[in-house]
């Protein structure tokens, strides 16, 4: 029994570290947290599922096809709403609040669109066969997001730590001014690592949706909160403690609902939350945020 | 004369009332603006003010007064709890943390019993009106307006201008940005009081994000420049939906559209002047 | 050195792997005109910010009238008798040039929230007293006629000496002053070298970072000299300039900068 439930956590912290790896990398590398990003959860979600309802694509060409179109996506939001106000120098909170604003506006749009209606994936996708291995119940759709997460965490770790454009993702990052002066071009980065978070967040869309196979347009609102909580445990802009936090706010959430109560299951990440600002507000690792002035 | 002024009043009531309502909640918003700090707990703040008096006039029969004092006091204790952590790191960390606030509250309204669940409180005694309202919005203006043309506020505007500037100057950061969530925090507390005792029902998902992002529609739409820009922001936004009936169903809509456009385009909000500059007058 | 104002000692800081600042030692005297200077990115502004308390330091301390700063937060520092401006102004842009300057008079001015709200005759009797203060600071400054314009509308040197007033109303002990003559032409340079000579006569002590080498000879009493984040030399004006490592130091950047331009 617990180790089932440890199981199902980690399965459950392995979406959460994925979603809020590209939450947190938009934060350290681009300055701001951009509240749409939930928004590309559902997005990625729904592009999965018309992908495979209308075009017939097997789930893990449509998993990558989401993740593309949502990356593209982010730019183009970015380019708009933030766009201008990079240029104008404009005070963190600004951007904060523009993609506040374009939250209420883009699940508007998206209810319009879809209803908030629960939709499925064809049962062709989505088989639900599973394994039991001594008593452990797995089912494929969990397979592929162990294998999925696995890869993109593995994947980004390369691009940031061993490839010229991670150094100069993380140079923007430390510090934007003297990248630009040092040659590197920030407006090219801005736009390639908005395309990597909006991507990271279709993709643990398509993850969850496949998990619950449940997908409605404001998915990502819940997503979001648990997403503040795993950034901050794991320290603003820091990918490391990202995905570590990932890890713990899913386990706990399982250990609650299972010994606890279910219904405040929810509430485990707020709580995670406040400790982490009242005690530790560097994060689990301790990295540094370079205050603004 | 009187009896159009009453029939004008008994049939716009609930508009009225909403707009004295809206007014101070856009003002617990400025508060926190003032200092160039994001709250997106107003409406939680809000929750707790409306829950806690609601349930001693309708559960222990306290007086009204008292009620409006704990109704101010509880969601200053949690601005506290919240904002001593955060206040202390840059904007977005208190921003984070009162989305969060907001969340977990109306999980918690939602499964606290006693305080009637998801179906909420009914019955609630029509113990506030027009007078205690617009008299409180009054009170509440005339003090901000004391205030910005104080040391205290040209200190908040010195923070919201440049904050490391205004540390240099000697200006106390974290008390400053503290004592304004606090406040804002107790007058949010008191407007959902309001709210609760002309309503007569209260539930648990009045209090979520949606309206915490109107509470800053408001402010944001009038602007911070003076008091009287959000309360302006929060009468135009609460008439307009009134006035344009099919406009009510795209509220939510119109809130984001404001807030993306405002932000970018109009960062002055509509009344961008500031209370008069000292010496201006030649 | 008891009549050392401030005391600077083995100050350190590093960001990330890079030492920005290492084991600087220094102290001004009481009533004199110290200069900071140092090629580029020599740690003069780094310096400022830990002096103030902007920056953390990694080690060190900083003591003025013989307390010591270490910890304290900028405001508090500026309680105890600090104040400072910014290389690049960062004016309160909004404001009057005289709200500007009752902004940093914010801790000499006592005004309680009981009394402001209330508007007690307590209250107004400040607020004149503040704007009276704010007024003189002014007209020592040389602004009294720009008192009623936004600080953002000024001209450019005037809004360096506005930065300057405010910081002299919070009645400093120790003025720090980033590049005062930064972008100023030289009719205003002189008129700050006046000014900086007028506050000296009255007793104030300041430290200051300048590029302009005329400038810094022509007032200051003593010279610390930096380069890539360790103090280099000491002393009067004459003496430094003719010290060889600061003649190796400014030189050097100017040969680095010569093969740059080649490369």
């Amino acid at each position: 029994m617990l180790v089932q439930q440890l199981l199902n956590g980690l399965l459950s912290g392995a979406v959460y570290a994925l979603f809020a790896l590209g939450f947190t990398l938009m934060f350290g590398v681009l300055g701001v947290i951009n509240l749409t990003y939930g928004f590309y959860f559902s997005t990625g979600a729904f592009v999965a599922l018309y992908a495979t309802q209308y075009l017939h694509m097997p789930i893990f060409v449509a998993l990558p096809f989401a993740a593309v179109i949502t990356g593209i996506v982010a730019v183009i939001i970015d380019d708009l709403l933030l766009g201008p106000l990079r240029r104008a120098k404009a005070p963190e909170l600004s951007s904060l609040m523009v993609t506040l604003g374009a939250t209420l506006l883009l699940y508007s749009l998206m209810t319009a669109c879809f209803t908030t209606d629960i939709r499925r994936f064809p049962p062709a996708v989505f088989n639900g066969g599973a394994f039991e291995i001594e008593g452990l119940r797995i089912t494929l759709s969990q397979i592929l997001i162990v294998v999925t997460v696995a890869i993109i965490v593995g994947g980004l770790a390369y691009l940031l730590q061993r490839t010229k454009l991670g150094l100069a993702i993380r140079a923007i990052a430390e510090n934007g001014d003297a990248a630009q002066l040092m040659g590197v071009n920030a407006g090219g980065i801005v736009r390639i690592v908005s395309f990597i978070s909006g991507a990271l967040g279709g993709a643990a869309g398509v993850l969850i949706g496949l998990n619950y196979n449940a997908i409605q347009p404001y998915m990502g609102e819940m997503m979001m909160l648990k997403g503040f909580a795993v950034i901050i445990l794991g320290g603003l802009g820091d990918i490391r403690g990202a995905v570590l936090a990932g890890f713990l706010l899913g386990i706990l959430e399982t250990l609650t609902a299972g010994y606890v109560a279910s219904s405040i299951k929810d509430a485990v990440g707020f709580l995670l939350l406040v400790l982490t600002l009242w005690f530790r507000p560097v994060g689990l690792f301790g990295r540094v945020v370079a205050k603004r002035a | 004369m009187m009896h159009t002024l009453d029939n004008f009043l008994f049939t716009y009531q609930s508009l009225i009332y909403a707009l004295g309502v809206n007014s101070l909640l856009a003002l617990s918003m400025y508060v926190v603006l003032a200092v160039g700090q994001l709250s997106l707990g107003q409406a939680a703040f809000m929750g707790v003010g409306a829950y806690s008096s609601a349930l001693l006039t309708l559960k222990f029969g306290v007086p009204f007064p008292v009620a409006l004092v704990v109704a101010a006091a509880a969601p200053s204790l949690l601005a506290f709890v919240i904002g001593a952590p955060t206040l202390r790191l840059s904007g977005v960390y208190l921003a984070i943390a009162t989305i969060g606030l907001g969340e977990v509250l109306r999980i918690f309204f939602l499964n606290w019993d006693y305080a009637g669940g998801a179906l909420g409180l009914n019955g609630i005694p029509e113990l506030a009106g027009f007078i205690w309202i617009f008299g409180a919005l009054t009170i509440a203006l005339a003090g901000f307006v004391a205030i910005c043309r104080s040391r205290v506020g040209r200190a908040m505007e010195a923070i919201r201008a440049d904050e490391a500037a205004a540390g240099v100057m000697g200006v106390n950061l974290p008390a400053y940005k503290l004592g304004a969530l606090v406040v804002s925090a107790a007058i949010a507390g008191v407007a959902g009081a309001f709210n609760a005792h002309v309503s007569s029902f209260i539930g648990p998902n009045e209090y979520g994000f949606d309206a915490a992002v109107t509470i800053l529609s408001f402010a944001l739409l009038g602007g911070i420049g003076s008091p009287f820009g959000p309360v302006i922001g929060a009468l135009v936004l609460t008439a307009l939906p009134e006035a344009l009936r099919p406009l009510h169903d795209y509220r939510l809509v119109i809130n984001g559209l404001i807030i993306v456009c405002v932000v970018i385009y109009l960062p002055g909000g509509l009344l961008p002047w500031r209370i008069s500059r000292i010496g201006a007058r030649k | 050195m008891s009549d050392a104002l401030l005391e600077v000692a083995e100050l350190t800081v590093r960001f990330g792997g890079l030492i920005a600042l290492s084991g600087v030692t220094f102290s001004v005297t009481k009533g004199s005109v110290h200069g900071l200077i140092g090629p580029n990115g020599a740690g003069k502004t780094t310096a400022f910010n830990l002096i103030s308390g902007m920056t953390a330091p990694s080690s060190g301390t900083v003591r003025l009238g013989g307390a010591t700063l270490d910890g304290l937060p900028t405001y508090a520092r500026t309680a105890r008798g600090l104040a400072r401006t910014f290389q690049n102004i960062r004016m309160f842009r909004e404001m009057s040039a005289l709200e500007n300057v009752m902004a940093g008079a914010h801790l000499g001015t006592a005004e309680s929230l009981g009394a402001i709200l209330c508007r007690l005759p307590a209250f107004r009797a400040q607020e004149k007293q503040a704007i009276k203060w704010a007024r003189e600071i002014l007209s020592l400054v040389g602004l009294a006629d720009q008192a009623e314009r936004p600080g953002g509308d000024l001209a450019y040197g005037d809004q360096r000496r506005l930065e300057i007033a405010r910081a002299l109303a919070s009645d400093p002990k120790l003025l720090m002053l980033d590049e005062p003559a930064a972008g100023m032409n030289p009719s205003e340079k002189l008129g700050l070298i006046d000014l900086i000579k007028k506050l000296r006569a009255r007793g104030l002590t300041l430290l200051l970072v300048e590029h302009d080498m005329h400038f810094v000879m022509k007032l200051c009493d003593r010279i610390t000299v930096l380069n890539f984040g360790a103090k280099i030399a000491e002393g009067a004006p004459l003496d430094v300039r003719t010290t060889p490592t600061v003649i190796e130091a400014y030189l050097g950047t100017k040969v680095a900068r010569g093969l740059e331009v080649k490369a």
